[in-house]
């Protein structure tokens, strides 16, 4: 459920990259709290076991498809929420990098939905309500069935709205959420087993290891006080960011409008207006709220220059942006070729 | 070769790439860092019907290619393999788009395809750069530009670990699920129980690699803090290189130079 | 102070869940010895290196290390003197490149940034290492890692350098390399191993450990041309020892 940079704005981009950034930078804090030395290798090599355990499949009964460890709930149990979160991110960000899994500015989408949901609230208030501390089988595959499924539940429901927030894929959020939801039901349940089968082989194999980390209980008021600050940083940055977004852009394309002709048309307020007509057709979109600040500085141009213009559009403008973006592959294509050329020459 | 071994192998490949010695690798990450980050917001700014004024936005990618020698096939391979999510969510825009947006000739084209089409082409240029990024800088120069840029320390350092110890542990995993496949008389997949078997003991491994990775830390002296050195500084060339590229990315994304193009094109014609 | 530089006095150590993996082992070590630590597996060596470090501490008895005993409060001196090298360089090289591994322990010590490039150099160069300075550890050969792991330890200047199995995966060549270094440098060496041609040839003193006792230490010649010693402690007479008469060392 990697989201890609193509199909995210740049706000919703941004508020998300803020908001990890600040989890992690806190996450962070409270590593350094823990002052657990030994946790500073063991973080890190436990990142390159997801990566490695990610590479091995298992066959579903059944289905003929496979499945695999996302990994979030275990690193979890072994090495608590903050140094978790912090290790789920840097795999998120390797997989960013390496196998360009989910774009740069996807990054902190990615991160809010796969470490922050399973870090801080399906591992603390889900699987450890469950289990109550307590290493009992039962339990622990209950707890982990639930918090996995929990977990990936809201992390596929964070893909719907950050896109559907962006406004770049034309998906209906029913639509999306039916497409989105029931597969990552069966996501969960196979992480859920998954982990409770590894935590229930660590317990036949060294008890003495999950005995430690479920002594350790960094989890207390201080969650609660994250997501408070998490909400408001969300709000903050989120507002600073769509206003940027809305007004200045906008501000923007309508100054190019006044020098180079009326070729932003693909942009401002007539797309709204599709939009809105579409939101009227589709019924529910829970983006409408998230759109509006951006709707309204565009509204006046938009109405300005009278609606009903949208299918009727230039072909002239049509012929010369195909014409000049051939041009512009081409032009590029040599600047590339000549560059490599001269480089070879040298 | 199996999964795994491939992506090893890929891993492997961008980190010879990365030992590269073009001025552009010698750039300070920083520089790169930055740059690649301004030019994905620009790409991601666009409404999402354009695609005439993202195409200049290919010559980013196209030149750190060129100008750092890295073989531009393999790279778009790469980029293709990746492209089935933004493919899968974007498909849909032209079901449910059908209003006329461009008209060439007598031929209408749907606002659906049009979005369609720049969601592919932002695709290939965000990914495009972030990948040139990664082979021109390696991760490890790429760790560092974040430490200066102010990333906390404990999650820059992690990172590190993390991709020292991914090849020993993919080693190790492919070490294990071979021995397997070697007894398993032919059968194809694994068995459920069979792969807990393996994840249990991939884990235990990890752990005690934890622990003996420690254990040397403490031998040399390691009170807590990992100290990073790295000879890095902005200068005249990471300057030129940032500044330059900004100043054509907002050149690129305020003023649609195809379209220009074209016109001017289109006019001679007439 | 002692003239010894490593003294052991009656080290006893279990593991919590009570295995006694040390029981009652007591040496002495002068400057610039050369040790071999012999025994089969299981037989304490490990636990016994892990005290060096101060990873772990003796349950009774004393270890002291240039005359300071090995206890909590003096772990940085003792961390100083003794340069530790791993059995498995992949634990060990756990920086991103070859140079910055070698100049962690540097500046844990706090080597000014002046001075820290040269002495990576001179480090990597002793070791016969200097091009492999920015190359990252996972694309080393054995040798080679276990060359970048020695010059980490030697860049800190220990006094006594320990080492744990330096042969194992070693291919005939690089090994061959090793011994030749080793037998240039002037420290203090403990050395265990399983292989014991090496510890003939780099190593004039031998202690063998069996069950985590001391059960022989004196010159490797003699220890290793004592068959039944050898078999007792679940070790075998070297292949380059079994030409030897029985008879040599009285004839020499």
């Amino acid at each position: 459920m990697h989201m890609a940079d193509a199909l995210i704005s740049p706000a919703v981009g941004g508020t998300m990259w803020a908001v990890s950034g600040g989890l992690i930078a806190y996450s962070a804090k409270k590593v350094r709290e823990e002052a657990d030395d030994r946790k500073i290798p063991l973080m890190g090599v436990l990142g390159a076991f997801i990566f490695a355990a990610q590479m091995i499949n298992f066959t579903i009964p059944g289905t003929g498809s496979s499945g695999h460890l996302g990994g979030g709930m275990i690193l979890a149990i072994l090495l608590g929420p903050w140094s978790a979160f912090l290790a789920l991110a840097s795999v998120l960000t390797v997989q960013a990098l390496f196998f360009a899994d989910g774009g740069l500015l996807a990054l902190g989408c990615n991160i809010l939905n796969m470490g922050f949901f399973t870090c801080f609230f399906a591992y603390p208030l889900v699987y450890k309500k469950i289990t109550g501390g307590s290493l009992d089988k039962k339990r622990v595959m209950i707890g982990a069935v639930t918090a996995a499924v929990i977990g990936l539940q809201l992390g596929a429901f964070g893909v719907v709205v950050e896109t559907l927030a962006s406004g770049i894929s034309e998906l209906p959020f029913k639509t999306f959420v039916l497409l989105m939801q029931p597969i990552h039901l069966g996501i969960g349940v196979v992480e859920g087993l998954v982990t409770a089968g590894v935590v229930s082989f660590m317990l036949k194999a060294r008890p003495e290891i999950l005995a430690a980390a479920a002594q350790r209980q960094p989890i207390g008021v201080s969650v609660k006080g994250a997501l408070a600050g998490l909400a408001a940083a969300a709000v903050l940055t989120g507002a600073a960011l769509s206003w940027f977004a809305s007004a200045n852009p906008d501000g923007l394309e309508w100054a190019m409008l006044r020098t180079s002709g009326r070729e932003e048309l693909e942009s401002s307020g007539k797309l709204h207006g599709l939009l809105g007509a579409l939101q009227a057709k589709t019924a529910f979109l829970p983006d409408y709220g998230f759109r509006k600040p951006e709707e309204a500085p565009a509204a006046p141009d938009g109405e300005g220059a009278p609606a009903p213009a949208w299918p009727a559009v230039d072909a002239g403008t049509s012929v010369a942006g195909l014409v000049g973006g051939i041009s512009t592959l081409l032009m590029t294509g040599l600047i590339g070729f000549a560059l490599r050329r001269g480089k070879a020459a040298a | 070769m199996s999964e795994l071994g491939a992506s090893l192998v890929d891993i492997g490949y961008m980190d010879t790439l990365a030992a590269g010695s073009t001025p552009l690798h010698r750039l300070d990450p920083r520089a790169k860092l930055l740059t690649t980050a301004l030019f994905i917001v620009a790409v991601v700014s666009f409404g999402k019907y354009e695609v005439s004024a993202l195409l200049p936005f290919l010559l980013y990618p196209v030149y750190l290619a060129a100008e750092g020698r890295l073989p531009a096939r393999y790279l778009f391979k790469k980029v293709l393999l990746v492209s089935p999510f933004a493919v899968m969510v974007g498909i849909f825009n032209p079901f449910f788009d059908g209003g006329v947006l461009l008209r060439v000739g007598h031929l209408g084209v749907s606002g659906g395809w049009v979005s369609f089409a720049s969601i592919l082409l932002r695709f290939l240029l965000t990914v495009s750069a972030a990948l040139a990024l990664l082979a021109l800088t390696g991760i490890n120069s790429i760790c560092e530009g974040l430490l200066r840029l102010g990333a906390p320390r404990a999650f820059v350092v992690q990172l590190l670990f993390l991709n020292r110890y991914l090849f020993s542990l993919a080693a190790e995993t492919e070490n294990m699920t071979r021995a397997r496949a070697l007894r398993s008389a032919g059968k194809r997949g694994m068995r459920f129980g069979v792969f807990i078997q393996i994840l249990g003991h991939l884990l235990l491994k990890t752990l005690d690699r934890a622990e003996r990775v420690y254990r040397a830390m403490l031998a040399r002296g390691f009170d807590g803090h990992i100290r990073v050195t790295r000879g890095y500084k902005i200068g005249r060339r990471e300057l030129l290189f940032f500044f330059c590229w900004t100043a054509l990315f907002a050149l690129f994304r305020f003023v649609n130079l195809p379209v220009m193009l074209g016109q001017a094109v289109t006019g001679l014609l007439k | 102070m002692s003239h010894h530089i490593v003294e052991a006095a009656n080290i006893h150590y279990s593991y919590p869940d009570s295995t006694a993996a040390l029981d009652g082992v007591s040496f002495r070590i002068g400057h610039g010895e050369s040790v071999a630590l012999v025994g089969e597996n299981g037989a304490g060596k490990s636990t016994l290196l892990r005290h060096f470090t101060g990873c772990l501490f003796p349950s009774s008895g004393m270890l002291k290390i240039d005359g300071g005993v090995v206890e909590k409060k003096n772990l940085p001196a003792v961390r100083r003197a003794v340069g530790m090298v791993f059995q498995n360089p992949d634990d060990q090289l756990f920086m991103p490149t070859v140079f910055e591994d070698v100049a962690f322990g540097l500046l844990n010590m706090g080597v000014p940034a002046a001075e820290l490039d040269g002495r990576v150099m001179a480090a990597l160069q002793t070791v016969g290492a200097a091009h492999l300075r920015s190359r990252p550890p996972y694309r080393l050969s054995q040798g080679e890692k276990r060359a970048a792991a020695i010059a980490g330890v030697l860049a800190m200047a220990p006094d006594i350098l320990v080492m744990d199995e330096p042969t194992s995966n070693l291919d005939p060549m690089s090994r061959r390399r090793l011994i030749t270094l080793l037998k240039t440098f002037g420290h203090t060496k403990i050395i265990a191993t399983h292989d014991l041609d090496f510890a003939l040839e780099t190593c004039e003193r031998t202690i063998v450990i069996h069950k985590g006792r001391v059960t022989a230490d004196g010159p490797t010649v003699e220890i290793f041309n004592d068959e039944r010693l050898l078999t007792a402690s679940s070790l075998e007479k070297p292949m380059s020892a079994r030409a030897w008469p029985q008879n040599r060392l009285k004839t020499s």
